[in-house]
C-alpha cells in the first residue's frame, strides 16, 4: 500500500468534505441534425435536457437507463470532451469555464471507456499508453508511475510493459485503461460501461479492483451501466435517466426496495430473476423510446406509461423528494399530491 | 487485496518487446515475391547511380553507320537507337532521370497531401470542407489530362514536370489521408488522450500520425509506378525531358518510328518502365500486408 501511496497526488481538496465533489445544474446538450442541400440545421436532438445532480466526495453514483437516454453524452460532458450548451458543472466548488479551466478539470476527472481495445492506441506499448497522461500533465516520473500502477492493477510490469494492446486479453486491457485513467491522480473517475464488454468472471474481478482502488486512492466514481446488478454492487446511489432527463435518484437500498417512478419500475421488472417462483409481475415496457428530436410533451414517459393521464402530457413533473427530507427523489405526478393526477398518492405509494 | 491474475502465467512466448518495425522487417523477409521485387528495384537504382563507373559507352555519342543495330550486335549487346547510340548505356543512364522524376513528385505529394489530409481529417467541420472541396476540384480532371495541362502551361522541362506531377498526386493522397485520419479520430483512445489534457498537436503527434502513416505510405508507394508512367508520358509528348537526355519515356517516343524496322529494340524502354512499375506495385502490396499487425 505504501508503494502506491506516492502515486496519489490529487489536486487539493478545496471545498472541504461537505462540499459535493461535483454539482451538475440544469445541464443541456443539443446536437444539430443537418440535412438539405446547404447542410443547414433541420432539427435538434435533445440528448441531455436539463439534468441536475450532485456527487458527494468518496461516493459512487450509478447512472442507469436505456440505450440512447443520454448516459454517455452526460459522461462526455463531464470530462469536457464535448461542450455543454447550457447549465453548470461545478467541480469541488469551482465552476467549469469560470474559476476552473478545462485543463484543470482534465487533471481531476478521468474516464474509462467501454471498448477496451478502441481506447488504447494500438501503436503504443502499454507502458507508454499509461505514462502518456502523466507526462502531458507534467507529473513526476511518468514511466515509474505507469509501472507501479500496472503492478497495482494486477499486471506484472516486467511482463506487460513492452507489450501492445492486441497482445493482451480483454480483461487485462480494461485494467490497463483503469491504470491509464489513474495515472493522472484524478479525484473523479467516470466509468462509462467500463465492465459491460467483459465476461462475468472477469467483470467481477475488475469490479473488485475498482472498489479497492476507490478506497485506496480516495476516489469518487460515476458508474454508467445498463446492468442493474452491477450498479447495485458498486454504487451508493442510483440515478435513472430517460430520454435525456433524470426521472429518479435514490440511495441504492431505497430504490431496490421501492421504485417510485413507473419507468424505474419497468426497468427493474425487466431484470431477470434468479428465482423461478418469483416471475416478472409487471408487464414489460412496449416499443422503443420516443424520438429525442421531438420528445413528447409534459412527462416524456407518458407515451409508454400505464398510469398516464391528461395531466402527464400537459405538465412536466419536477424532480422532488418523496417525503420530507428524503434522499429519494422522483419526477412523477403520482408522487405529487397537488399535481391533479387522479391516482396521485394512491398508486405506487411507498 | 489485489486481484490475482493468472492469465499471464501460461502466456505463450509472443513477439512482445521486439518493436513494431522489427516485426514488419521479419515479415517482409519471409515474403519471397516482395524480396525479389525489392532486389530488382535496388539493382535498377544502383545501376542508375553507379552508371559512370560501369564501363558503358557514352550515351550521347552515336554513329551514323551503326543506326538501329539489332539486339546482340557486337559491342552493343542491346543494339543501338535511331542515332546509333548504345541502347544499354542509354537505358541505364535513362534510369537516373526516369526514377528521379518518378519518385520525387510522390515524395513531395506524400508530405503535402499527408499533412493536408491529416489536418482535414482531425479538424473536421469547416476546415475539412474547405480542404476537401478544393481537392475535389482536381478530381474533376483525369490525372493524365491534368498533368499535361499543368506542364503545358508551365512549359517543358524537368523541373516543371516535377511540379505538375506533384500537383497531380496531392489530391489522391490528401483524400486517403483524410479518410484514414477521420476514421482514427473517432476512436476512444483519441478521446482518452484529449481528456488527459494533451494539446491538439501532441495528440496528433503521438496518437494520430503513427496510426495513419502506414496506409498513406503504402498508397503513396503504389502511386510511384503511376507517376513514372505519367512522367514517361509527358516526355513522350515532348513536354517533359528534352532530347538528347536519355529518359525511358522520351526514348520510347523517339524509337517509335523504328517499330517496323526493329520492334524489339523499340520495346526496350517500355519493358524497363513495365518492370519498374510492376516491381513497385508488388513491393507496396508486400509492405501493406507486412505492416498489418493483426492477422
Amino acid at each position: 500500500m505504501s508503494e502506491t501511496k506516492f502515486l496519489n497526488e490529487p489536486l487539493d481538496d478545496k471545498g472541504g468534505p461537505a462540499q459535493p465533489l461535483l454539482i451538475v445544474r440544469n445541464l443541456k446538450k443539443f446536437f444539430p441534425v443537418r440535412g438539405g442541400i446547404l447542410g443547414g440545421k433541420k432539427a435538434m436532438v435533445q440528448a441531455v435536457d436539463g439534468i441536475s445532480f450532485k456527487v458527494k466526495k468518496g461516493e459512487t453514483l450509478g447512472i442507469v437507463g436505456e440505450s440512447g437516454c443520454g448516459k454517455s453524452t452526460t459522461a462526455r460532458l463531464l470530462i469536457g470532451l464535448i461542450e455543454k450548451d447550457k447549465g453548470e458543472i461545478i467541480f469541488d466548488g469551482q465552476d467549469l469555464g469560470g474559476a476552473l479551466p478545462l485543463r484543470e478539470l482534465r487533471r481531476g476527472v478521468q474516464m474509462v471507456f467501454q471498448d477496451s481495445y478502441a481506447s488504447l492506441n494500438p501503436r503504443l506499448t502499454i507502458e507508454a499508453s499509461i505514462a502518456f497522461g502523466a507526462r502531458v500533465q507534467g507529473l513526476s516520473d511518468p514511466v515509474g508511475r505507469a509501472r507501479k500502477l500496472m503492478e497495482r492493477v494486477g499486471l506484472a510490469p516486467d511482463r506487460f510493459a513492452q507489450r501492445y494492446p492486441h497482445e493482451v486479453s480483454g480483461g487485462q486491457r480494461q485494467r490497463i485503461n483503469i491504470a491509464r485513467a489513474l495515472a493522472m491522480s484524478p479525484r473523479l473517475v467516470v466509468l462509462d460501461e467500463a465492465v459491460s464488454a467483459l465476461d462475468k468472471s472477469v467483470e467481477a474481478q475488475v469490479l473488485n479492483l475498482l472498489a479497492d482502488l476507490r478506497r485506496e486512492f480516495g476516489l469518487t466514481y460515476i458508474f454508467i451501466s445498463h446492468d442493474l446488478n452491477v450498479v447495485r454492487y458498486i454504487s451508493d446511489r442510483i440515478l435513472v435517466m430517460y430520454l435525456g432527463e433524470v426521472v429518479e435518484i435514490a440511495p441504492v437500498d431505497d430504490i431496490w426496495n421501492f421504485q417510485a417512478h413507473p419507468y424505474t419500475r419497468s426497468l427493474f421488472s425487466a431484470m431477470p430473476s434468479m428465482d423461478p417462483d418469483n416471475r416478472t409481475k409487471e408487464p414489460p415496457l412496449a416499443g422503443d423510446p420516443p424520438n429525442p428530436i421531438n420528445p413528447p410533451s409534459g412527462c416524456r414517459f407518458h407515451t409508454r406509461c400505464r398510469f398516464a393521464e391528461t395531466v402527464c402530457s400537459a405538465k412536466a413533473p419536477t424532480l422532488r423528494s418523496l417525503s420530507g427530507g428524503s434522499e429519494h427523489l422522483a419526477a412523477c405526478h403520482l408522487h405529487d399530491l397537488g399535481s391533479g393526477h387522479s391516482k396521485a398518492g394512491k398508486e405506487l405509494a411507498p | 487485496m489485489a486481484v490475482v491474475d493468472t492469465e499471464f502465467l501460461e502466456d505463450p512466448i509472443s513477439e512482445a518487446g521486439k518493436g513494431y518495425w522489427a516485426g514488419v522487417g521479419s515479415r517482409l523477409m519471409r515474403d519471397p515475391v516482395t524480396m525479389v521485387c525489392f532486389a530488382i528495384l535496388l539493382l535498377l537504382i544502383l545501376a542508375a547511380i553507379l552508371a559512370p563507373y560501369l564501363g558503358l559507352s557514352d550515351p550521347y555519342t552515336g554513329s551514323m553507320i551503326k543506326r538501329l543495330a539489332p539486339i546482340g550486335t557486337e559491342g552493343h549487346i542491346l543494339g543501338t537507337d535511331e542515332q546509333g547510340r548504345d541502347m544499354l548505356a542509354r537505358l541505364i543512364y535513362g534510369g537516373r532521370l526516369t526514377l528521379f522524376i518518378g519518385l520525387t513528385p510522390v515524395v513531395f505529394a506524400f508530405f503535402i497531401g499527408g499533412t493536408l489530409g491529416i489536418i482535414a481529417g482531425y479538424a473536421g467541420g469547416w476546415l475539412n470542407t474547405v480542404i476537401m472541396r478544393t481537392v475535389d476540384v482536381f478530381f474533376a480532371f483525369p490525372s493524365v489530362l491534368l498533368a499535361i495541362a499543368i506542364s503545358g502551361a508551365l512549359g517543358a522541362g524537368v523541373f516543371n514536370s516535377l511540379v505538375s506531377l506533384t500537383i497531380v498526386f496531392i489530391p489522391p493522397i490528401t483524400r486517403v489521408a483524410e479518410a484514414v485520419t477521420s476514421g482514427v479520430r473517432g476512436l476512444d483512445y483519441i478521446d482518452a488522450a484529449r481528456a488527459s489534457g494533451a494539446s491538439t498537436l501532441t495528440v496528433i503527434r503521438v496518437h494520430v500520425i503513427g496510426n495513419v502513416l502506414s496506409p498513406i505510405f503504402v498508397y503513396a508507394t503504389s502511386l510511384t509506378s503511376v507517376c513514372m508512367i505519367l512522367a514517361a508520358g509527358l516526355s513522350f509528348l515532348g513536354i517533359g525531358v528534352r532530347p538528347p537526355e536519355p529518359e525511358w519515356g522520351l526514348m520510347l517516343n523517339t524509337l517509335r518510328s523504328a517499330i517496323y524496322v526493329n520492334p524489339w529494340l523499340a520495346a526496350l524502354p517500355g519493358l524497363m518502365i513495365f518492370i519498374t512499375s510492376l516491381c513497385l506495385n508488388m513491393l507496396s502490396d508486400g509492405v501493406r500486408s507486412a505492416m498489418n499487425v493483426r492477422d
